[in-house]
Parts: C-alpha cells; sequence; structure tokens
C-alpha cells in the first residue's frame, strides 16, 4: 500500500477515528461509515475494493481450490453478459482459453480481452503477473478489434 | 594430553541426539567433539537455502542420509515475491548425486524443482526413500513419472500445495509393477485424472501404505474399493466428496470406512454432499487430524460431524462452522491442540457467516490443551483478546487475521495493542504471533518487553513510526524470522539493530520506508548478512538514495553473494566477488 505516491501521512499521529482526515481512500471511508452505522449505499456483496496485493494472508493454492471470485464479461455485440471464476484457473493461457469457449469463439479471434481494475481503469488482460490481476480484476470485457 | 574417551563411545552418545540444535551445540564444545560430530551427522537442516551453499556443507557433512532445504520467504505464499526470484534447487541436487550416493530423504520448501533435478534424483540416489515437496513450483508430471520409474525403494512421495504444470495423469502408471514398498502418497495438489486402474493396483501391492490423500478427480463411487484394499490405513484424504445420492454407493462407502480401524487422519472433502457425511462417522472417534477446510458446506452438517470426534488434536475448518460449530468444538474436543479457521470469501466485504472473535473464546474455554491457532474472522476485541490469552497461557502459536486491514476493536473503537499485549504477556511460551488489525506502536512495545520466546512474527498494516520496529529488534531475545509488509518503518531502526540481524535467520520488509541508501549502508557495514533489494521498477538508478525500497529481504550468509539473481534482485553494499566469511563456518549451521 505504500506505493511511491503514498506519502507520510502514515506515520503523523492522528486523533479520532482510523481513516478520519483530508484524502482518505475509499475503504478507509466505508470502515468509518460501517462503525458508525451509516449507509453507504453499497451494503451487501461489495467487492473488497482498494485491498492490497496479496491480502488477506491466503495462499494461492487455497485461493484457486475455495475461493470463487465470479466477475462480469461482457461481449460487444454480445445480448448478455457471463460470468467468469477467475480464482479457478492457474494462469492466462488455461483462463483466455476458457473466455474463448465461454462464448464460443474460434483461433481466429477478433476480440482483444480488457478488464476494468479496482482503480476503475480499463486495461489489457496479460500485463500483470496473474495472481496479481485475480486480485484486481473487477469485470471484463471483449472488445472487438477495429 | 590423552584423549580417554574412545571415539566410538562418543560417536554411540552422538547417535542420541536428533535435534539438530543439540547436534550444533555439542558441535561447539571442543575440536574433537566438532569432528566427531560433523562425521556422523546424518539429517542436515538448512531454514534459508542461501545462508550456505552446497559446498559448504558437503565440505562439512560427508554422511549425510537426509536433507530439507527452504528456499523463498514466506510472504512468497501471498504472492509478494515476484516469479524467478530465487529458490533454485539444481545446484544442491547436482552436489548431492555427486558426494552422497546413499542419500535417502530430500524434503523441499517453497524451492523452484525442475524436471531435470527429479531425474537426477530418480536415477543417482540407488536407496532413495523419502521426497517431500511442499509449496514447490517448477517441475510438470514427467518429473514426477522418472521418480516413479526409477526409485525402487520409495516409501513417501508427498506432494504438499505445489505448482505442477499437468502435462498428463499418466506419470502414476510408471511405477513398475514390482515397486511395494510404498508407505506414502500425497497427490492432493494435482488436477488431472490418473488412471484409476493403476492407482488401484499401487494401493494393493502396497501393505506397508499407510497415508494416501488423493486428488479431487477421483471419484468418490470409487473410494470405497481403495479402502477396501487398504485397510491399514492411517491416513486418508478423498477426492471430491460428491455423487448422485444412491444407497448402494452410500452403503459400500459407509462399510469401507467402518473397515479402517487404524484410521486417524482424515482430509479432502472437495464439492462435499451432506448426504454422503454420514458415512465417516465410525472413524469420527478414532480421528485426531480432520481437515474440512475444502467442505463448503453449512455449519449444521459440520457440527455433525465434528460432536462425535472426541479424540481430536487437529482441526482444520472454513468458517462456515460459525461461532454454534466452534461450540460443539469446545464442548466435544476435549483434547484439541491445533484450531485453524480459513475464510470462505475473504474478499467480500462483508461476513455471511456468522464467525465472530466468539467462537475463538469459546475453543479457548473448553480446550485447555489448546496450543496453536490461525483464525481468519471479520471482527475482534481486546477484552476477547485479553480473555483468550488469560484462558490459554499454554499458547505456542497465535496466528489472528482479522480481514479488514487496520480494523479497530469493533466495540470500543480502540487500537488492538492491549489485547495483543495480554496474549504476548500471558501466554509466556509463544514462539510464533501474527497480528492484524489496528495497532499502534505501543503493541510492540509490549512485545519487545514480554515476548522474550518469540522465534517469529509476522507484521502487517500496523504502527507508527521507527520506535515499533526497535522495540521489537531490541527487545526480543529469541525472535529468528520477522517478516513485516505495509507498516511505516523506516531507516533507523534497521540501522540501530544491525548487529542484531546476525543472530535472526531472516527480515522481510515490503510496502515500507526502507530506503535505498539505509539498504547499501547495512550491506556495507555488515558482510555476514546479504542484504537483498527486490524491486521491480524501471530506472532504479535514477531513484534518489533516500526513496523507499519496494522489498527488501535481509539474510545472514556464510555463502556470500548469490549467483542465480535476477535483475529485480540487488545485493546491496558488497563488491562484485561478495564476502565469503570463512570463521562463520565454525558455527553450528
Amino acid at each position: 500500500m505504500a506505493t511511491e505516491g503514498l506519502g507520510l501521512e502514515m506515520t503523523e499521529l492522528r486523533l479520532g477515528l482510523p481513516g478520519g482526515g483530508g484524502g482518505e481512500k475509499k475503504e478507509k471511508k466505508r470502515v468509518l461509515l460501517d462503525i458508525l452505522g451509516g449507509d453507504d449505499g453499497g451494503g451487501g456483496k461489495n467487492r473488497n475494493t482498494g485491498v492490497a496485493v496479496g491480502w488477506p494472508p491466503v495462499c494461492s493454492y487455497r485461493k484457486r481450490a475455495i475461493i470463487k471470485m465470479y466477475v462480469k464479461v461482457s461481449m460487444d455485440g454480445a445480448p448478455f453478459l457471463r460470468k467468469i471464476d477467475i480464482n479457478g484457473f492457474k494462469g492466462y493461457s488455461d483462463f483466455i482459453r476458457a473466455l474463448e469457449n465461454l462464448f464460443g469463439l474460434g483461433d481466429e479471434c477478433e476480440y482483444t480481452p480488457i478488464y476494468e481494475d479496482k482503480d476503475g481503469d480499463w486495461m489489457l488482460v496479460g500485463d500483470v503477473p496473474w495472481e496479481m490481476f485475480t486480485e484486481t480484476c473487477k469485470r471484463l470485457r471483449m472488445k472487438k478489434r477495429v | 594430553m590423552t584423549y580417554s574417551f574412545p571415539e566410538e563411545v562418543l560417536e554411540h552418545v552422538f547417535s542420541f541426539l536428533t535435534s539438530q540444535n543439540d547436534r550444533n551445540a555439542a558441535s561447539l564444545v571442543c575440536r574433537t567433539w566438532y569432528e566427531m560430530e560433523r562425521w556422523c551427522r546424518k539429517r542436515i537442516f538448512v531454514g534459508n537455502c542461501y545462508a550456505v551453499n552446497p559446498r559448504v556443507l558437503i565440505r562439512r557433512f560427508p554422511e549425510v542420509k537426509a536433507v530439507e532445504l527452504k528456499g523463498k520467504p514466506h510472504f512468497a505464499d501471498f504472492n509478494l515475491v515476484p516469479e524467478g526470484w530465487g529458490g533454485f534447487v539444481y545446484p544442491w541436487i547436482v552436489e548431492f548425486a555427486r558426494v552422497y550416493p546413499w542419500l535417502e530423504e530430500i524434503r523441499l520448501k517453497r524451492m523452484v524443482v525442475t524436471d531435470e533435478c527429479l531425474e537426477i534424483v530418480s536415477k543417482a540416489f540407488r536407496n532413495f526413500k523419502v521426497l517431500i515437496l511442499s509449496s514447490c513450483e517448477g517441475f510438470s508430471t514427467d518429473g514426477l513419472a522418472a521418480v516413479a520409474a526409477n526409485c525402487r525403494n520409495l516409501r513417501v512421495l508427498d506432494l504438499r500445495e505445489c505448482e505442477v504444470e499437468e502435462l498428463s495423469g499418466h506419470w502414476l502408471s510408471h511405477f513398475p509393477d514390482s515397486f511395494t514398498s510404498l508407505e506414502s502418497l500425497n497427490i492432493a495438489c494435482l488436477s488431472l485424472e490418473v488412471s484409476f486402474s493403476a492407482l488401484e493396483r499401487l494401493v494393493s501391492r502396497s501393505p506397508n501404505l499407510k497415508t494416501l490423500r488423493l486428488n479431487r478427480t477421483v471419484p468418490l463411487e470409487k473410494i470405497s474399493k481403495l479402502l477396501q484394499r487398504a485397510p491399514q490405513l492411517a491416513d486418508f484424504g478423498t477426492g471430491a466428496y460428491s455423487a448422485e445420492i444412491r444407497p448402494d454407493v452410500y452403503s459400500s462407502l459407509q462399510e469401507a470406512f467402518s473397515g479402517c480401524k487404524k484410521l486417524k487422519s482424515l482430509s479432502g472433502f472437495w464439492d462435499v454432499v451432506p448426504a454422503y457425511l454420514p458415512a465417516v462417522f465410525s472413524v469420527c472417534s478414532q480421528l485426531t487430524y480432520l481437515n474440512l477446510s475444502y467442505a463448503t458446506t453449512q455449519s449444521p452438517d459440520l457440527i455433525k460431524v465434528i460432536s462425535q470426534c472426541h479424540n481430536l488434536q487437529r482441526l482444520v475448518v472454513l468458517d462456515y462452522i460459525e461461532d454454534m460449530g466452534l461450540d460443539t468444538v469446545a464442548v466435544t474436543c476435549k483434547d484439541l491442540r491445533e484450531l485453524v479457521v480459513f475464510p470462505s470469501d475473504p474478499f467480500v466485504a462483508d461476513a455471511n457467516v456468522l464467525l465472530t472473535e466468539e467462537g475463538l473464546v469459546s475453543v479457548s474455554q473448553g480446550c485447555s490443551k489448546l496450543q496453536s491457532v490461525l483464525y481468519f474472522c471479520r471482527q475482534m476485541s481486546n477484552s476477547a483478546l485479553i480473555s483468550i490469552s488469560k484462558n490459554r497461557p499454554n499458547l505456542t502459536c497465535f496466528r489472528l487475521c482479522i480481514l479488514e486491514p487496520r480494523a479497530p476493536d469493533y466495540l470500543t473503537f480502540e487500537p488492538l495493542d492491549v489485547g495483543f499485549g495480554s496474549i504476548v504477556e500471558n501466554c509466556k511460551e509463544l514462539t510464533r504471533l501474527s497480528m492484524s488489525g489496528l495497532l499502534t506502536d505501543r503493541v510492540f512495545e509490549y512485545i519487545g518487553k514480554h515476548a522474550k520466546k518469540l522465534d517469529m512474527l509476522s507484521v502487517a498494516f500496523a504502527g507508527d513510526s521507527d520506535l515499533g520496529l526497535h522495540h521489537v529488534l531490541s527487545g526480543c531475545e529469541s525472535l529468528r524470522k520477522l517478516e513485516i509488509r505495509d507498516c511505516p518503518f523506516g531507516d533507523k531502526a534497521l540501522l540501530a539493530n544491525a548487529s542484531k540481524l546476525l543472530t535472526m535467520r531472516s527480515l522481510w520488509m515490503s510496502s515500507c520506508f526502507v530506503s535505498f541508501g539505509a539498504c547499501k549502508l547495512l550491506g556495507q557495514k555488515m558482510p555476514g548478512l546479504n542484504v537483498e533489494v527486490i524491486d521491480e521498477r524501471e530506472n532504479l538508478n535514477l531513484l534518489p538514495e533516500n526513496a523507499p525500497v519496494e522489498k527488501v529481504y535481509i539474510y545472514r550468509t556464510v555463502s556470500g553473494q548469490r549467483l542465480d539473481m535476477p535483475d529485480f534482485v540487488r545485493i546491496m553494499g558488497k563488491d562484485k566477488n561478495g564476502v565469503y566469511n570463512l570463521s562463520l563456518c565454525d558455527k553450528g549451521l
């Protein structure tokens, strides 16, 4: 979490509840509101966005076996979305094959898989290590190549 | 001066020393004892493969039968160590093949093992008996086929949570028909189907088979056949525990289990269908170990099983057990030593399961022999921690993971300093601690003051300043392993306690505030340490000296620099040749 830009606010002493203070991240705000019993309109099964890599400390073997991380997959031109468990794969090659099977796509793929990460940015699938991808991917889109 | 004690007598006395620490101590008594001991040490344990190198090991211990090596740091389990970092076992295997033809046992943890390594193992050691690979990677089923085909006297093949490239399930069929010495087989981590008939034949011709842990693909309907062929099993892991509900399948399963009079350990249970759980009831009272952590079934079903396990010593389960289930554990499992509760859905903000701190408090009250805890939950309070510490002062391992980073006491909103402080103060035999939740420098003050037997400490998202780290490094006399992530610890405490690091196996710090400059200085000042900066950013050379590094891994070593580092790993403060510190060789390894 202490990326280059994150400065030294963490080391400052402060009074009050955790997460209080200017410029706090979204997830700290949520904790604060939860404590106060507030309703942040998110309720229910919100994915824990903004979580650091490798947290909570569950090893990859167990994550693959037990933890289902279903994310929505849309395909340009398809009438409805699908869902896929990104935790069920060992790496990108298994995963891409499964995506292609899901939509009945062949080898001459006119589609590029992209994903929305925890910061809300759309990224090309395949740049980051697989494990990091599974922890930061919120949704997928099969974008038609132009 | 004549030495009146004959060597044979000394050797005989040493043969009773099994612990490596005892042998190390004996070897420091005098030169004669050092020489005697090194010639007869048969079992070697290397906790960090980069602390020594194969040549140093072989030079000192010429008659080795069993080796255990550990590679990557613990946080590699959580993807904090980039791929390619290291932990390659190949150079060790090559040397062992050259010098220890009678090597019988190899145990590896978090190491990179290639097919070539496995082939060498299968051919170089004629009496090879035990291969245990824990959290290893880099090999395929071809390597396993070589082991199966060539290790005539193999007794143990144990793959624990390994990443195996699975080319086919055919490897198991490479065990020849003449192979009958198998005692333990664990293939639970493999996902491809193995030939069931090959498996069945293997089990049938292995009269000494005590441990059999299957993988998910072995169907429930076929398990009874295997159990019938091996009623002497002590440790069994099922495959997927689901099938169409059929009375004939159920009754043969039940009968097969009840035939296993020696069964003490049970695991597996993937995709469990609750209707089939009662098939194991007949063995429940025999069980000392039960692992239901892949059984995604609700509390009532779990309770029905656990309420019959009066002799259970170790329980591993998902948070589906809920507080109610843990109340049952507290009442039923009076012999419980270890409790592990994993999260079923850790990436979801709100809990669907009624598992809170109360479940843990309940077990701490009811199970007087409880020593070891690993518990994932969503809320904790200081009062619960204090109760636990007072109920169970005999705790030796306490690992608590509150899923939300920096979560405070949910009742008072205070940090959990006092709660964890109570744990270290009351549990005087505590050797391992993992903390979570909102924690300030105060908790480290308590730890430094009280945790005198603490051997391993894991910290995340905690502390306020360098003072926190200083308390731990200066106070924890027995500390050997320290791993820290996302804490505001910088250079000061590290540099001030540099010599402490020589008494430890390793220190890991990631996403903290340790600077390049400090790493360089530490590396220069301390020739007995490797200060590895692990940083994948581009243009590192353009960053200022006071910029924080992504990750630093510091460990003591007599081996000098590693020669196998990828480009994102730099050993700081050493010249190109490294520093080979001969004087440290004489200390017990």
